[in-house]
C-alpha cells in the first residue's frame, strides 16, 4: 500500500474504502480541536488551536466517504485533491498527504490554519446532506502540513528544471507566495520584492501569533527559498526600484500582490485624537514590531479598549487586546451577531476569552480629555431594517438612543481598501474607481500585457485563501504567455 | 543592511550620517525621505533626506537624538550598520519656477530644506533662505545652504549668531523689503505653525513639510493622519508637504505629543 499514485480508482484507496462499511464510517463522531484554555491563553500568545493527533486525524478522515465527484474540491479556491490526501491521511502515509496538497497549495500550514473552510470545502461536504457535520478537513490539513514541518527534513524538495526566464513579484503576502511557488515549481527565477523588513505580508504583519504563528510562515516561506525563489526587503516597487528598472534587471513577467493595505476610517468627529487608531496600527505594532514584547516600538497599552468592526481583524483586536492586557475589550458592530463577516470560529474564540459584545451599536462621536487623548465614544444604538446591496439587513439608528461609553483607546477595524502607491507608479495600468488593478477574471492579466495581479490589491479586501487562488491562477496564465513567447 | 560610510557631529544631538543605499541615492527627489530601522527588534523611524550621491551611492541623513531609537543611530559608527533602510518614500517636492521663493528652516528641518533650496535655485528661481535655532551651535548646514541661496538671514533665539528673534521676524523682514511668490518652510510643527499664519496675512503661498508619528510609511497604518483643508489625510504617502494655510497645526502638534 506504498504507491504514489492518488488516484481514486487506484488499488489502495478502493481497498481502503472497502475496509470499512458506511455504518461504520458513519458512526465517527466529528473531532474535536483541542483549545488552550481561554484563561491560560489571554495571558500569553501561545497559539489557541493545538491541532489534532495522528490518531484522531485518521479517525477523522474514515468520515470521508470518498465520494465518486467529490464536491468539496470545488469549493476550494485552489482545487487541492482533498479526498486524495484524507484518504492518505486515513492510511497512515501522512507524507504523501501533505505532498498532495503541496502540489495545488504552496501555504498548507498557513490555510490550514487561517481558511474559512466551513464556508469553502467543508460546505460542500456529502455529511451535511445527511445531517451530520462535515468532514474536518481543515483540520486534517492542518495536520497534514504541520507533520510535514517536523518530519519534512527527510524528504528531498521536488526536482526543479530551470527554464532561466525571470519574474519578479510585488508583495510577499498569500497572493505573491503562491505565485512565486507555483512559477518555480514549473522553472520560472523567481524574485520577490517586499517593502517592509519581513518576508509575508499580512500573514507577519495582520494576523496574530495566537492564530498563526511567525514560525509557521516562515517554514513555508524557507520551502520556497529551497526551491530558488529570492526574497528582497525593503524594496519598494514604484519607489525604490521603478517598473522600467524590473524591465531593465530583465524580468519578463510581473506579478503585482500588493494588498490592500490602506485602513478605513469613519469620518466621524474625534477620530483623530490620540488613542483612536486603525487595527493596522495596532497589530502592525504588536505582531510585527513586537510592541509590548520587547521591541522598540511603543505599544498602545489601555484598560478599556473598544474595537470598531464584526471581522476577522477587528476579532483579532481584540483578543490582542486582551493578551496586552486591557481589562475590559469591547466590541462594537453596527449589525447583529449573524451578520459579522468573521469566522464563527473567531467570534467563538473572542467570547470564550470575555469580549464584550455591543452589538447594534454604531460609533459616531469620540471625546477627548483637555490633552487630546480619547476619553470616551458615543454610541447610536441600531435596529436591523430591510436588507441592502450585500444582502445582509442593514442597520438603520434606533431616534434618541445614544449612550457614552467610557475607553481610553479606540481600534477602528472597519475595512481597508487598496494602497495606490504600486498601481499608480505603472503607465498604462488601468486602475477602477475603487482603486483596485483591473483584471482579466480568468486570468489575471491586467491592462498591461506582461503585468499580472491578484490578492486585495485587486479584490479590494478579501481571504488569504483566495488571494492565493489569484496567485496561481495568474501564475498558470503567466507561464503559459512566456513559454508560447519562446 | 546599510553601512554607514561616515558620521560628523553638528551639536551634541545632532548628527549628520552618511549611508550606503545605491537604489535609493538614485530614486530619491527633494522632499522624499526614508524609513530607518536599528537593531533587530528597532523601530521604524523616518528620516527626512539631506543629500544624496548616487555615483558613490550614498545618502546623507541627519539625526537629531530625541528618543532611544533615534539616540540608539547616532550611536552607530562607520563601518557598522543600520538594520533595514526604505525609501524613497512620500511626494517629491514641487519644483517649478515661482520667481522668488524663501526656504524658511529650523533646527534638523534645515537638512531636508537643504535639497529643496537646491532644486529651487537650479529651476531658476531667486532663493532667499532663513534659517533658525535656538542658538548658534544649532545652525546647520549654513555654507550648503549659502552655496545656492542668493541671500542666507540667521535668526537665534538667544542671539548668539545672526539676528536675535524668532523665525517669523526674519521670515518677516524678507516679505516686508520685497516680494515672494512661494514659501517654504520645514521645522518643529509649532514654528511652521506661526510662519504660516504669518504668511496667510501676506497671502503668499506656503508648503510645510510635516514630520508625524509613522509606523511602516507606505500608507498602511494611517498614524500619520493630520486634516488638511478638512480631510484626513496620511503624511507618508500623500505629504510631506502639504499647503500649509489648510494644515490644521493644532491638531498635528496634538497628535505629536500623543
Amino acid at each position: 500500500m506504498n504507491d504514489n499514485n492518488n488516484d481514486r480508482n487506484a488499488a489502495w484507496r478502493e481497498e481502503l474504502r472497502k475496509s470499512m462499511t458506511a455504518r461504520e464510517r458513519n458512526a465517527i463522531e466529528r473531532v474535536e480541536m483541542p483549545q488552550l484554555d481561554p484563561a491560560y491563553r489571554i495571558t500569553c500568545n501561545e497559539e489557541v488551536n493545538q491541532g489534532i493527533s495522528a490518531e484522531q486525524a485518521r479517525r477523522e478522515a474514515q468520515r470521508c466517504l470518498d465520494c465518486p465527484n467529490p464536491q468539496c474540491v470545488t469549493g476550494c479556491p485552489v482545487g487541492i485533491d482533498i479526498p486524495g490526501f484524507v484518504k492518505n491521511i486515513e492510511r497512515g502515509e501522512f507524507g504523501k498527504a501533505a505532498a498532495t496538497i503541496k502540489r495545488t497549495s504552496s501555504l498548507p500550514a498557513v490555510c490550514g490554519r487561517v481558511c474559512p473552510q466551513e464556508k469553502q470545502c467543508e460546505s460542500r461536504c456529502i455529511r451535511l446532506k445527511m445531517k451530520q457535520p462535515a468532514v474536518a478537513i481543515g483540520y486534517l490539513e492542518r495536520f497534514a502540513a504541520d507533520w510535514q514541518l517536523v518530519h519534512g527534513a527527510e524528504e528531498a524538495a521536488p526536482e526543479i528544471v530551470s527554464n532561466g526566464i525571470k519574474v519578479a513579484v510585488i508583495g510577499s503576502g498569500p497572493s505573491g507566495l503562491s505565485f512565486a511557488g507555483d512559477m518555480a515549481r514549473r522553472g520560472f527565477d523567481v524574485t520577490v520584492y517586499e517593502a517592509l523588513h519581513e518576508i509575508g505580508g499580512v500573514l507577519k504583519y495582520g494576523i496574530p501569533e495566537f492564530r498563526l504563528p511567525n514560525s509557521i510562515v516562515d517554514h513555508e516561506i524557507d520551502g520556497l527559498r529551497k526551491m530558488g525563489v529570492k526574497f528582497v526587503k525593503n524594496v519598494l516597487v514604484g519607489r525604490t526600484l521603478t517598473y522600467e528598472d524590473i524591465h531593465a534587471e530583465g524580468f519578463k513577467g510581473v506579478f503585482v500582490g500588493s494588498g490592500a493595505g490602506f485602513p478605513r476610517f469613519m469620518n466621524i468627529a474625534g477620530e483623530n485624537l490620540n488613542g483612536v487608531l486603525s487595527s493596522n496600527e495596532y497589530l502592525t505594532r504588536i505582531n510585527l514590531m513586537s510592541a509590548g514584547r520587547g521591541g522598540d516600538t511603543p505599544a498602545p497599552i489601555a484598560k478599556t479598549i473598544a474595537v470598531i468592526g464584526g471581522g476577522n481583524t477587528a476579532m483579532d483586536s481584540t483578543r490582542t487586546a486582551l493578551r496586552m492586557g486591557a481589562e475590559r475589550v469591547i466590541l462594537v458592530y453596527r449589525r447583529s451577531e449573524d451578520e459579522m463577516p468573521a469566522r464563527r470560529e473567531e467570534i467563538g474564540h473572542a467570547r470564550e476569552e470575555g469580549v464584550e459584545f455591543m452589538t447594534l451599536h454604531n460609533p459616531i462621536e469620540y471625546l477627548g480629555d483637555e490633552k487630546g487623548h480619547v476619553r470616551a465614544m458615543r454610541v447610536q444604538r441600531m435596529e436591523l431594517g430591510e436588507p441592502d446591496a450585500s444582502g445582509r439587513r442593514s442597520p438603520v439608528p434606533v431616534e434618541g438612543a445614544i449612550e457614552e461609553i467610557p475607553v481610553d483607546l479606540v481600534i477602528v477595524a472597519v475595512g481597508v481598501q487598496p494602497n495606490q502607491l504600486v498601481p499608480r507608479s505603472i503607465e498604462g495600468l488601468e486602475v477602477s474607481r475603487r482603486n483596485t488593478i483591473v483584471v482579466n477574471e480568468e486570468t489575471m492579466q491586467s491592462s498591461v500585457e506582461d503585468l499580472y495581479a491578484g490578492g486585495d490589491i485587486v479584490r479590494g479586501g478579501a481571504t488569504v485563501i483566495l488571494a492565493m487562488g489569484d496567485g496561481r491562477r495568474a501564475a498558470e496564465n503567466m507561464a503559459k504567455q512566456l513559454l508560447d513567447k519562446n | 543592511m546599510n553601512k554607514i560610510v561616515s558620521k560628523e557631529f553638528f551639536s551634541e544631538n545632532v548628527a549628520k550620517l552618511v549611508v550606503e543605499a545605491p537604489l535609493i541615492a538614485r530614486a530619491r527627489r527633494a522632499g522624499h525621505f526614508v524609513i530607518v530601522r536599528c537593531g533587530e527588534k528597532g523601530e521604524r523611524i523616518p528620516l527626512t533626506i539631506a543629500d544624496a550621491d548616487p555615483a558613490a551611492g550614498t545618502i546623507t541623513l541627519v539625526v537629531q537624538g530625541v528618543g532611544e531609537s533615534t539616540r540608539k543611530i547616532n550611536a552607530l559608527n562607520p563601518g557598522e550598520f543600520l538594520t533595514d533602510v526604505v525609501g524613497p518614500l512620500g511626494q517629491a517636492t514641487r519644483i517649478e519656477r515661482y520667481g522668488t521663493v524663501l526656504c524658511c528652516g529650523g533646527g534638523v528641518g534645515v537638512a531636508p530644506l537643504l535639497p529643496i533650496i537646491r532644486a529651487m535655485k537650479e529651476a531658476g528661481n531667486r532663493v532667499v533662505s532663513v534659517l533658525a535655532g535656538r542658538s548658534k551651535d544649532l545652525i546647520i548646514l549654513e555654507d550648503e545652504v549659502r552655496a545656492s541661496s542668493d541671500d542666507v538671514i540667521i535668526m537665534t533665539d538667544d542671539g548668539s549668531y545672526g539676528k536675535q528673534g524668532l523665525v517669523t521676524v526674519g521670515v518677516e523682514d524678507v516679505i516686508k523689503r520685497e516680494k515672494v511668490d512661494k514659501v517654504v518652510t520645514i521645522g518643529p510643527a509649532i514654528m511652521m505653525k506661526f510662519v504660516s499664519l504669518l504668511t496667510k496675512k501676506y497671502e503668499i503661498p506656503t508648503e510645510a513639510s510635516l514630520n508625524a508619528i509613522m509606523v511602516d510609511g507606505t500608507g498602511m497604518c494611517g498614524a500619520c493622519r493630520v486634516t488638511v483643508g478638512g480631510k484626513t489625510r496620511f503624511v507618508c504617502v500623500e505629504g510631506p508637504e502639504f499647503d500649509a494655510h489648510e494644515i490644521d497645526f493644532d491638531e498635528l502638534l496634538m497628535r505629536l505629543k500623543g
